[in-house]
């Protein structure tokens, strides 16, 4: 098969020889197939998928509502019937971080989404048509790409809350109530937007700068292929399988800014329980009750951890020219 | 080589004022001052008086030009929240803190960083090696705050080896939390650039001709693979520096250092936009003039880079 130099090393010489007849496989299955053996890669994967379900069915899964007080039962230890303890409203941690879940998990998808409809079409463009549409994405990239991220995002976020906070005309207006409604998370949307498809358009356009040189590019733009076609049927498909690795190592850094705004208190809102919040508090108690902090923290950081494995997993398993190994 | 530092040089100008320009205007739209928050609302004549003293009521245009000139005087005008410093005074009273605390922390991660790397890159695929990738993994994912606030805990609270918060200088054990806190993260950084790096040259001519010769296994990673492999670790120093800026915001804030990042964490939350405004441009200009040197730099570490 012509992709033998890419997939092929894994496959040990005697594996091989014993199955000279085998069904050639596809690059999907082979990287399936690679990701089902890195340990590490499927511990997280479970983690994810177990978040996920936590995140669909918090309501289900906490036994209590996450703003509900109990003024007779604060600063409790781990017990029974707070198994991760309260806080000093009495509200019970374990509730709190199962709805913190769906915050931090909404970032991740939105920060997707924003990967897959800003990132990727923009990197496309610039690679494709170069120029001047070239010249004005990426230079655009490079001066966000200068700063820290966050400090944009800080300066960002703090002009829109000053804006939503008094929204003059009717689109601030509705923009303004969404952002109140969803306790502030549409604030962090935008701003984390403005910043999280920076890396991945750099990319796309490096993949397409030397793939549109190819000779399929060549062969379907002979029969007639327009610019569209061959950009999505021909550039794009080529171009998944780093785009899937960058926008799974985006999101834990996405999640872990949302959680830094929120701990500053420019994110989300309390009484809504964004697992920033929770370590924010958590700091302000920590000499009387270090599990406060300790609960919260561990839950992020275990999170974010599990987003690094899976994303090395699939870099590993998706594009062998990283690969090391 | 001359000219290119005076290119590079040239460029930094223009940079800044593109930073400059757009932080001043965002700011600048940016409705409200620290006075609409007050519990008892400022009467409207104090209110405009207070406007025409930081000179407000200025057209928009003057207040940027007149802020530009004072600016490169190196005038960063009047706080809004202090009331006997000016952004300048703050500025000059907390960034050493800052940068001695950022470099410590560049220090430990360069002294843990690159020899975890380097003996993950040696001992590769053995069980150091995953405790290394673990110990890796866990500095580049977890958050700063997350760092900062676990360390209390751990070494503060209940060992009690250190103290819980507080800035006694760069010497004094005060300074240990906050620098392993933001220091983690770059020496994750560099202890995953130097392992892969390492890797990289080591099936390399030179490094097959130094076995050859009969040397150590230590000598051929100190002396010859090292001098290769270090040079992709130094293009990460923006990547770092970012990592240390960010780190900042958090640690000192909740350990209470005096440095300027928990001055740009304050004048968010205090609405102190000239001060907010004072610190983005030092930010600008400290990562600009990093990422000068590091650029040159090259041309010592690999001599087959050359300038044009």
């Amino acid at each position: 098969m012509t992709n033998a130099e890419g997939y092929a090393p894994f496959a040990s010489p005697k594996a091989v020889l014993a199955a000279p007849l085998r069904r050639p496989t596809g690059l999907w299955r082979d990287a399936w197939r690679r990701l089902a053996r890195n340990r590490a890669a499927v511990v997280s994967l479970v983690y994810i998928v177990v978040l996920v379900f936590v995140a669909l069915f918090a309501s289900a899964i906490a036994p209590y509502a996450f703003q509900a007080q109990d003024l007779e039962a604060t600063d409790l230890g781990p017990s029974a019937t707070h198994l991760f303890g309260t806080d000093n409203l009495g509200r019970d941690e374990l509730s709190r971080l199962v709805y913190g879940s769906r915050i931090s998990l909404a970032v991740a998808l939105v920060d997707v989404l924003i990967v897959l409809a800003v990132g990727v079409p923009l990197g496309l463009a610039a690679g494709f048509f170069g120029r001047w549409v070239d010249t004005l994405v990426m230079r655009t990239v490079d001066v966000l790409l200068a700063f820290p991220s966050l400090l944009l995002v800080i300066v960002v976020i703090t002009y829109l809350r000053a804006v939503l906070d008094q929204p003059e005309g009717p689109l601030l207006a509705v923009v303004g109530a969404l952002d109140g409604a969803t306790g502030g998370l549409l604030g962090v949307f935008i701003a984390l937007g403005l910043v999280s498809w920076l890396t991945v358009a750099r990319l796309v356009r490096g993949q397409v700068l030397s793939l549109k040189e190819k000779e399929f590019v060549e062969a379907a733009r002979m029969v007639g292929a327009t610019n569209r076609r061959i950009m999505t049927r021909h550039l794009l498909p080529n171009t998944l399988a780093p785009i899937i690795v960058a926008a799974t190592f985006g999101i834990p850094g996405a999640i872990a800014a949302e959680a830094g705004l929120s701990f500053l208190g420019l994110g989300v809102r309390p009484p809504f329980p964004s697992w920033g919040i929770l370590i924010a508090e958590g700091v302000r108690t920590m000499r009387a009750f270090p599990h406060e902090l300790v609960f919260p923290a561990s839950v992020l950081a275990i999170t974010l951890i599990c987003f690094n494995f899976l994303g090395d997993g699939l870099r590993d398993a998706l594009d062998p020219r990283l690969k090391l190994d | 080589m001359t000219t290119y530092v005076l290119r590079r040089l040239l460029w930094v100008a223009p940079s800044l004022l593109i930073v400059f320009t757009l932080t001043f205007f965002v700011v600048h739209a940016t409705p409200g001052s620290p006075w609409d928050e007050s519990e008892k609302p400022l009467p409207e004549a104090v209110k405009q008086n207070l406007a025409r003293q930081y000179h407000l009521d200025d057209p928009l245009y003057k207040q940027y030009a007149d802020y530009l000139g004072n600016a490169l005087r190196g005038d960063l005008g009047p706080s809004y929240r202090s009331v006997e410093r000016s952004v300048s005074e703050i500025v000059t009273a907390t960034l050493p803190v800052s940068v001695q605390l950022g470099l410590a922390s560049i220090l430990f991660a360069l002294v843990i960083g690159i020899p975890l790397g380097a003996l993950a890159a040696v001992k590769h695929n053995t069980w150091i090696d995953y405790v290394a990738s673990l110990v890796t993994v866990i500095g580049i994912a977890t958050p700063p705050f997350v760092r900062v606030s676990l360390l209390i805990v751990v070494l503060s609270l209940a060992l009690g080896w250190l103290p819980t918060g507080g800035w006694e200088g760069i010497f004094d054990a005060r300074a240990i939390i906050p620098t392993l806190a933001i220091g983690l993260g770059p020496a994750a950084i560099f202890a995953r650039y130097t392992r892969s790096s390492l890797l990289e040259v080591h099936g390399q001519d030179f490094i097959r001709t130094a076995r050859a010769k009969g040397l150590s296994e230590l000598a051929i990673v100190v002396a010859h693979a090292m001098k290769n492999a270090l040079i992709p670790v130094v293009t990460v120093a923006g990547v770092t520096l970012a990592n240390v800026i960010t780190g900042a915001f958090f640690v000192e804030r909740i350990y209470g250092v005096p440095g300027i990042a928990r001055q740009f964490v304050d004048s968010v939350s205090g609405r102190d936009y000239p001060l907010l405004l004072g610190i983005v441009l030092v930010f600008a200009l400290l990562i600009m003039v990093v990422n000068l040197l590091v650029d040159l730099s090259y041309g010592f570490l690999d001599p087959r880079i050359r300038y044009r």
